[in-house]
């Protein structure tokens, strides 16, 4: 135990930053008891880069499967899992964790607090994080596998599983927790801990992007929770929420399924906003343009993200009044997304711009994200869903979206902060090679998937008839590729802990906002005194 | 003991590192894994959940006992006091949304998926079945009498109802520092709380042995025991917290100017009240 826990340590912390770290223990305990913003926002990207390793090889096997025709590398049913356990590591293992992070680390330094408001809480909504994993791929060496009826667990086929659909069951509740507490701490640093000065509309995007997010959050995790309770009572005792015999239906789970889902979405990708947005004024060396269209248009995002769960549906039954319904409030939603895109552009321009790795990986995601975002508005168009549903274009449309959406934005984030994080400069000529890498041959791996799609080939099948062969070779030598692309990326974060160009504390000479004026690495309690903002 | 100085103008208060989270994190670990054991018959599953509930009970009295040793310091300011505001009231927000839920699942059910069960649509799958409610499906063989509302639940109704006055009430007295009443009316809701989980659990007892009413009793059997179930737990939960306040109370604790603990299971008491008002109206009454 701890010796120091009960001392008389825990005094008011006049100056906390001198006091506090005394008592930090060293080693694994340090690790395991935490309650530090910066320790435990590096345990979340810790944890996303190793379950991004372990869903990324996932979809290593999955690719090296669909190579060629036929059945080559694994049975039907491990590909299933596969693809399953792809999903959810992908989603709540790696993009939510990496974005909290992010949020831990940057959210005290920006709005000029000493750290989250409830650090101890902190420490457990990452904690819990593992523990969730551990059911997750764990259930791979269980008898009868993982789960692999889909990440979306859609009863019946959900209802029929073994051990493992329990464990996920139990795995989802204890994510949804470590959320729901991460949200609110999220919530309260923002709307408590601000420096004298900092009203509201004048947080960094970040933090605003944020704080729509974790409302987000708050809202739908109990409902996703709610969703898998009701598939742990159908399984187990006997309830019929989702039987037709019993006068349910399992089209209900499908609706309270994506009611979380698809504001999930905007969980996943408003934060990459919020990235993008902090990375293109710095390197364009002028101020985010339109700050309040962006603040209204993430806002107007995340409410209308409530009313379109159904373009998720379009093929299991519905009057064809809700489909127009949830068809045009979904294109809605290109209206403000329109506005971001426009808003970043306009940055740009007659900016003098430079374009060191943060910055190309912020402008391929405004790119490729547009991409993700137009072939999502094709798949808004009901008579054209009835024909893509469940095909690989939904697949590249998602995977534009997430990967060179969220997932690049994640790597500008990391290329723009860890100098600040760090003390070291990165190394920009690896850096470059891991962006160019990267970007070329994501679209090499997703781009074909649109013709597969439009082609008639379905997802989550592990064969396939021989007219989709050579498209599918294309893709899967680029993800061959993406994949060894990313030990790049694991070489210039280790090559920038370890060493490097001492980081000065503005390390890009166009950023602006309080973190750069502390110290590169900050100090362990980021702002003894409130800074004082004009 | 009260020593706390005003405290608004020192710093933001920052813990030291904390063995609690990781204890709590250990026991739902224990708690999942003892759950699914126990689900499928396998062995060690009580014996799992029996270390998971005590490590759980264990890290909630260490954390909680931590954080009202640093309250009764004098550790909190204003701003610390204002955090727990913020969270406490998301809380009950993420709360709130859980049962959104499961009326979500209720009102599909009976809006949308009973009555399209007995459309033409499904007449050749379901003949004969009519769209009524409440009912067990068109597919079952059981037999069963609805909860009627004008019994227990309305008596329910009317004991949280009061418990919600008398909590409003101790809450009064705390601010004019009337220990007597404070300590009167905390008691009398903690009794309250208590009775109207004795009269639940007798309302389950009767559906199970003399109603015919079970989980498995259809969508109307699932979406009744889930939703009254979890605002069950939720009184229970609430009826501990209730009683920890009573006990600090009767310890002396909390100020009139100071005593958001306090004010925290009030906000969360009325809640789960207002979450029975709904309950009462659309899964006993109407
Ligand atoms: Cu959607």
């Amino acid at each position: 135990m701890n010796p120091s826990m009960d001392t008389p340590m825990d005094k008011p912390l006049t100056d906390p930053h001198d006091a506090g770290h005394h008592a930090a223990p060293a080693g694994l305990w340090r690790w395991l008891t935490t309650t530090n913003h910066k320790d435990i926002g590096s345990l979340y990207l810790w944890f996303a880069a190793a379950m991004f390793l372990i869903g990324g090889l996932m979809a290593m096997v999955i690719r090296a499967e669909l190579f060629q025709p036929g059945l080559q590398v694994v049975q039907p049913d491990l590909f299933n899992q596969l693809t399953t356990l792809h999903g959810l590591i992908m989603i709540f293992g790696v993009i939510m964790p990496a974005f909290t992070g992010f949020a831990n680390w940057q959210i005290p330094l920006m709005i000029g607090a000493p750290d989250m408001a409830f650090p101890r809480m902190n420490n457990w909504s990452f904690w819990l994080l593992p523990v969730a994993a551990t059911f997750l791929i764990g259930s791979l060496f269980l008898p009868g596998g993982a789960v692999s009826g889909g990440w979306t667990m859609y009863p019946p086929l959900y209802l029929q599983g073994g051990i493992s659909y329990d464990l996920t069951i139990f795995a989802i509740h204890i994510m949804g927790a470590s959320s729901i507490m991460g949200a609110i701490n999220i919530i309260t640093t923002i709307l408590n801990l601000r420096a004298p000065g900092m009203r509201m509309m004048k947080m960094p995007m970040f933090v605003w992007t944020w704080l729509i997010t974790a409302y987000l959050l708050i809202a739908v995790m109990p409902v996703l929770a709610g969703a898998v309770t009701m598939l742990l009572a159908d399984r187990n005792f006997g309830t019929h929420f989702f039987d037709a015999a019993g006068g349910g239906d399992p089209v209900l789970f499908q609706h309270i399924f994506w009611f979380f889902g698809h504001p999930e979405v905007y969980i996943l990708i408003l934060p990459a906003f919020g990235i993008v947005s902090t990375v293109i004024p710095t390197f364009a060396r002028k101020p985010l343009f339109g700050y309040r269209s962006m603040v209204y248009a993430t806002a107007s995002i995340a409410i209308l993200s409530f009313i379109v769960w159904g373009h998720h549906m379009f093929t299991v039954g519905m009057p064809a009044g809700m489909q127009l319904f949830f068809m045009y409030a979904t294109m809605l939603i290109a209206v403000p997304t329109g506005v971001k895109v426009f808003n970043w552009v306009v940055t740009l321009w007659k900016g003098s711009i430079s374009f060191e790795t943060a910055m190309l990986f912020a402008l391929a995601f405004v790119f490729l994200f547009t991409i993700g975002g137009f072939s999502g508005l094709v798949l808004a168009m009901v008579p054209v869903d009835v024909q893509l549903q469940d095909t690989y274009y939904v697949v590249a449309h998602f995977h534009y979206v997430l990967v060179t959406g969220a997932l690049f934005s994640i790597f500008a984030g990391l290329y723009y902060w860890l100098p600040k994080w760090t003390g070291h400069m990165i190394d920009e000529r690896w850096g470059r090679w891991h962006f160019w890498l990267s970007a070329i041959s994501v679209n090499v791996l997703f781009f074909p998937m649109h013709f597969l799609g439009l082609a008639g080939m379905p997802r989550r099948i592990p064969d396939y008839a021989l007219q989709f062969a050579d498209f599918n070779r294309i893709a899967s030598l680029g993800g061959f590729v993406f994949g060894a692309s990313q030990i790049l990326l694991l070489v210039v974060i280790v090559k920038c802990i370890r060493g490097g160009e001492p980081a000065p504390a503005r390390a890009w000479d166009g950023a602006e906002g309080l973190e750069w004026t502390l110290t590169s690495p900050p100090p362990y309690h980021s702002f003894a005194k409130p800074p004082e903002v004009r | 003991m009260n020593s706390q100085a005003s405290s608004s103008d020192t710093s933001y208060y920052l813990p030291s590192p904390s063995h609690w989270p990781i204890v709590g994190s250990a026991a739902l670990l224990l708690l999942s894994l003892g759950a699914t054991l126990t689900i499928h018959d396998l062995a060690g599953g009580g014996l799992l959940l029996l270390a998971g509930g005590g490590t759980l009970a264990a890290m909630l009295i260490g954390w909680f006992g931590k954080v009202i040793g640093e309250s009764q310091n004098g550790l909190y300011n204003d701003q610390v006091d204002a955090s727990f505001r913020w969270g406490m009231a998301w809380f009950i927000f993420s709360e709130a949304m859980f049962f959104f839920a499961f009326f979500g699942a209720l009102f599909f059910t009976r809006v949308i998926s009973v009555p399209d069960l007995a459309s033409a649509d499904n007449a050749l799958l379901w003949p004969g079945f009519q769209a009524a409610w409440p009912t067990a499906g068109p597919g079952l063989e059981q037999v069963f009498t609805p909860m009627a509302a004008w019994g227990i639940p309305a008596l329910n109704t009317a004991i949280l109802l009061s418990s919600g006055a008398t909590v409003t009430w101790a809450h009064w007295a705390l601010k004019r520092d009337r220990r007597g009443q404070l300590n009167l009316a905390m008691a009398l809701t903690v009794a309250l709380g208590a009775l109207f989980i004795a009269f639940q659990a007798h309302e389950y007892i009767e559906a199970y042995q003399h109603m015919g009413l079970t989980l498995g009793a259809g969508v109307y059997g699932a979406t009744f025991f889930l939703l009254t179930g979890f605002h069950g737990l939720h009184v229970s939960i609430g009826t501990l917290m209730l009683l920890v306040i009573l006990l600090r109370c009767l310890r002396g604790h909390f100020r009139p100017d100071s005593h958001f603990a306090f004010e925290a299971v009030a906000w969360y008491w009325h809640f789960v009240d207002v979450v029975w008002l709904v309950l009462f109206l659309f899964v006993y009454w109407l």
